[in-house]
């Protein structure tokens, strides 16, 4: 049964199957230094599998965008990071709000929920990667989860980025990728956010001496 | 070359406004250009279009197309014998409103003179699109453009707490009743998706769907008239906005409500049920009624007067449902009586409500007092304001020879017809709502003896007031030119029928004018000269030798001499102004016989106070019956909302991440 399935399809399920796994041990990562470098290799993965694919169909397109995930999540935003957190020397401790094992437990509870969703999609789906599509949900699902379970600012924003490899994993899975004027304008939106909320990280630490998001709670409306 | 239709001049009128008021932007920095300049050129531009108005009343419909606004979705304009009444209406009283403004405004006075003149003359181009509006788009483009600058007018001096209360209860209002409006043309499209009032008028809605239209019609436009549950916004905004400001919101655009609920009730919905008619006319009877009953207790002059407005716009509704009444019994030519006399009092009213406001302007300039407690005896320093609001008084207490006595006439005859209506106990209610409104005309009366009483005559209640300084000439001319307006109509009223008859044969396929061209131009008998019959030139002709007789009488057998004594001392010469009789003394009785539909507090001193004083504060009940219970409602329930906003960011992820995996699992196939 397994020698039916090509080598490229083959190749492109280990590389998602990969991001997966990443997703699980940002999720389990305590520190911030690591949590990047994960992050990083995350978007190397997604090279590799953008790249398998492009050389399979062999479209161009598909070439560009592995040359943008190259040097935007793989170099660039993980080097922006590290910058970031070694300018604001923010603690390399990253406490959640909940414990870790419950967090995985969770995870688990959504890749299954993320599989059970993306099945009828995925048979409907034509392209030789379809099997990815639950992998790359239940990833944008996990990368939610860090968002909401950690407390630092920039944990955040390493959630967000994650969740933007998920959906990008999403497209090239299912329809071999956006055009490419939406994918230079998600790229481009990426960094530029980016780029925001690190100057958002040096006014809300000024403004309250950490990048613990809970004293921002008190920015409510009384 | 194409000759210029009516419609296209009204058109090029609209667009000069709106010039006119980005002018003054440009030239913000001279207020004298402003006022010596742009207002009296607008006031041309007003006068202009009221000839317009007078001129296509009786002529064609005239359409066109104006393609501004979205793609594809032009503004529909129509010019109809209807629009032409209003139209006339807003020309001729903003002509004399202008032209006293530009006396009226003067610099170092609230805001910029030209911002103030930008949303002025917005306003009046807002009102005329209103008019002419073809389709629902336009209109309330038209009609939301005039709400948002009448509430910058409203606001003008928003450095004042309540002026800015009463600028957000006055928006809030006008923002419920628009959307009340919009739902309305919603159900009259009955889901064919044109909005073009043509389109409209095309639909046969059902017995149900007509009614709710008409009620929702009513709501909205009632919202912006001031009819009853939702007046509240009147007595606080017409105080609070500049005295022209008032008398064009109350004289004018009150007006263009009516025209909304005329247009909806009698042209678009297709349909006339005999009940809405008997809503409108309990509606109009409890507005009016209690709009002149809280005028008399006023102790604030634009307040009494503003209160006095709610009191016509409720006369006018029960003009309406009249008519509405008898036309969906196929009695055209009541039905035309009645609307005849909503169109008359819409002019009438205009005219003098107008006047009165203006007047008011002027005094609040001379003394800068606007509480009737500390005027008094202005007809000596300021003869000209006194005589001249003297001819609004009487035309607002409806009496001969003037404006208001000729439409409340009207109106009167039209009930007392009404016992020929197909309907056992109508007949016998409606003579009861007949007295009612013989009520509401007596107390007009004496809130407006009240009002002129209190502030022209008798001494002066403070030393300050011997300074005041009649009106400059340009404030003169408009308050003339108001005046001229409420005589003409008060003796004029035959030939102005036959004018107006093109619009009640529009709606209603019957007029007055054979009566009027039988009878001659110079007798008002409506139904036949036998029943009744009005000759305002006899009654002018004498009152007028009365008048004079009386003076020669005086002059020649009597004395000859002319003496000036204190006013009303009754010969006991140490009466001073305090022991006059003061605005809340006028009241009193009023006040006791009428007590339960009033909320009051009063303070009453006691024997042994050191420095007695007496107050007492009046209040609507509704207020607190509707007003206050919803307001604590929406707090409750905002307050509720107010706790999913936790302010943890962790939370608010929370909520989408829930939402996410529900819809995921709840859409999955």
């Amino acid at each position: 049964m397994s020698a039916a399935i090509p080598l490229h399809a083959q190749l492109i399920n280990l590389f998602a199957a990969v991001i997966l796994l990443l997703a699980f041990a940002m999720l389990a990562q305590r520190r911030v230094l690591q949590l990047i470098n994960l992050f990083a290799l995350q978007g190397l993965t997604l090279f590799l599998s953008t790249l398998v694919m492009a050389v399979k169909i062999d479209q161009m397109h598909l070439y560009y965008s592995a040359a943008l995930t190259l040097t935007l999540k793989a170099v660039l935003l993980p080097w922006i990071l590290h910058r970031l957190v070694r300018k604001l020397h923010v603690k390399n401790e990253v406490e959640p709000l909940i414990n870790i094992p419950t967090t995985m437990l969770i995870g688990l509870g959504l890749v299954v929920i993320a599989f059970n969703v993306a099945l009828p999609i995925s048979q409907l789906s034509s392209t030789i990667a379809r099997g990815t599509l639950g992998i790359a949900l239940a990833t944008v699902m996990l990368a939610f989860l860090m968002m909401i379970t950690r407390r630092k600012a920039i944990t955040q924003v390493v959630g967000f980025l994650a969740m933007e490899n998920g959906l990008f994993l999403a497209a090239t899975s299912a329809t071999y990728g956006m055009p490419m004027v939406v994918e230079l304008g998600i790229a481009l939106d990426v960094l530029v956010g980016v780029i925001i909320l690190g100057v958002f990280f040096f006014q809300i630490r000024d403004q309250f001496d950490s990048l613990d998001i809970h004293h921002m709670e008190k920015l409510k409306e009384h | 070359m194409m000759p210029l239709l009516a419609i296209d001049l009204l058109l090029l009128a609209a667009g000069l406004w709106a010039v006119i008021g980005l002018a003054g932007l440009l030239a913000s920095r001279q207020p004298r250009l402003i006022a010596r300049v742009l207002f009296p050129l607008g006031a041309l531009v007003g006068l202009g279009v009221g000839l317009i108005g007078l001129t296509a009343l009786g002529a064609n419909t005239q359409t066109a197309v104006l393609a501004i606004g979205l793609p594809d979705l032009p503004f529909h304009l129509r010019l109809d014998n209807l629009a032409a009444i209003f139209i006339l209406l807003l020309g001729f009283v903003s002509a004399g409103i202008s032209i006293y403004a530009a006396g009226y405004f003067r610099d170092g006075e609230g805001p910029s003179p030209g911002l103030l003149n930008l949303e002025y003359h917005l306003f009046l181009a807002s009102m005329l699109m209103v008019l002419l509006a073809d389709d629902a788009y336009a209109f309330m483009v038209a009609w939301e453009t005039m709400a948002l600058s009448s509430f910058f007018l409203v606001t003008t001096n928003h450095r004042h707490e309540e002026i800015r209360q009463a600028g957000y209860l006055y928006l809030l209002i006008a923002h419920i009743g628009a959307i009340a409006i919009l739902l309305s043309f919603g159900v009259m499209t009955s889901g064919s998706g044109d909005y073009s009032f043509a389109g409209m008028r095309a639909q046969a809605l059902s017995p149900f769907w007509g009614s709710v239209a008409f009620l929702l019609a009513l709501f909205g436009f009632g919202a912006k008239a001031g009819l009853l549950p939702v007046h509240v916004w009147l007595p606080e905004a017409h105080p609070a906005a500049p005295s022209p400001v008032s008398a064009l919101m109350s004289g004018v655009m009150l007006k263009t409500a009516i025209y909304g609920l005329l247009r909806v009730s009698f042209d678009l919905v297709g349909m006339t049920l005999w009940w809405w008619g008997v809503v409108a006319l309990a509606v109009g009877l409890a507005t009016a009624l209690f709009g002149v009953l809280y005028a008399t207790v006023q102790s604030d002059m634009k307040r009494l007067l503003a209160y006095s407005s709610i009191e016509n716009i409720g006369l006018l509704a029960v003009g309406i449902g009249l008519a509405l009444l008898f036309h969906s019994y196929q009695m055209e030519a009541l039905a035309a009586l009645a609307l005849t006399a909503v169109f008359y009092h819409c002019l009438a009213h205009a005219g003098f409500k107008s006047l009165l406001f203006l007047c008011t302007g002027s005094v609040l300039h001379a003394t800068s007092h606007r509480s009737l407690g500390k005027l008094g005896g202005l007809i000596g320093p300021m003869p000209w304001v006194a005589w001249l609001a003297l001819a609004g008084v009487i035309a607002g207490a409806g009496l001969p020879p003037l404006s208001g006595f000729v439409s409340e006439w009207l109106l009167l005859q039209a009930f007392l017809f009404s016992p020929g209506l197909p309907h056992s106990w109508l007949n016998m209610v409606v003579p009861v709502a007949a007295a009612a409104v013989a009520l509401v005309a007596a107390l007009a009366g004496f809130a407006l003896v009240k009002f002129y009483g209190i502030i022209f005559l008798g001494q002066m209640r403070d030393p300050g007031l011997k300074e005041a300084h009649d009106a400059g000439p340009l404030e003169k001319l408009g308050l003339l030119w108001l005046a001229a307006l409420t005589l003409l109509l008060g003796v004029l009223p035959g030939t102005l029928i036959l004018r107006l008859d093109a619009a009640t044969r529009q709606l209603l396929g019957k007029g007055l004018a054979e009566r009027i061209a039988e009878n001659g131009w110079w007798m008002l008998a409506p139904i036949s000269p036998a029943q009744a019959s009005y000759e305002p030139m006899i009654f002018l002709a004498i009152i007028a030798a009365t008048l004079l007789l009386g003076r020669w009488l005086v002059h020649r057998l009597y004395h000859g001499r002319v003496r000036r004594t204190p006013a009303w001392d009754c010969g006991y010469h140490f009466q001073g102004p305090r022991a006059q009789d003061t605005a809340e003394g006028f009241s009193q009785p009023i006040r006791r016989i009428f007590e339960p539909m009033f909320r009051m507090t009063r303070h009453f001193p006691t024997i042994r106070d050191r420095a007695p004083t007496y107050s007492v504060k009046v209040e609507d009940h509704l207020w607190y019956w509707l007003y206050l219970p919803i307001a604590r409602l929406v707090n409750a329930l905002s307050t509720l909302i107010t706790r999913l906003q936790g302010g943890r960011i962790a939370a608010y992820l929370m909520y989408s991440f829930v939402t996410l995996i529900l819809l995921l699992l709840v859409a999955r196939p």
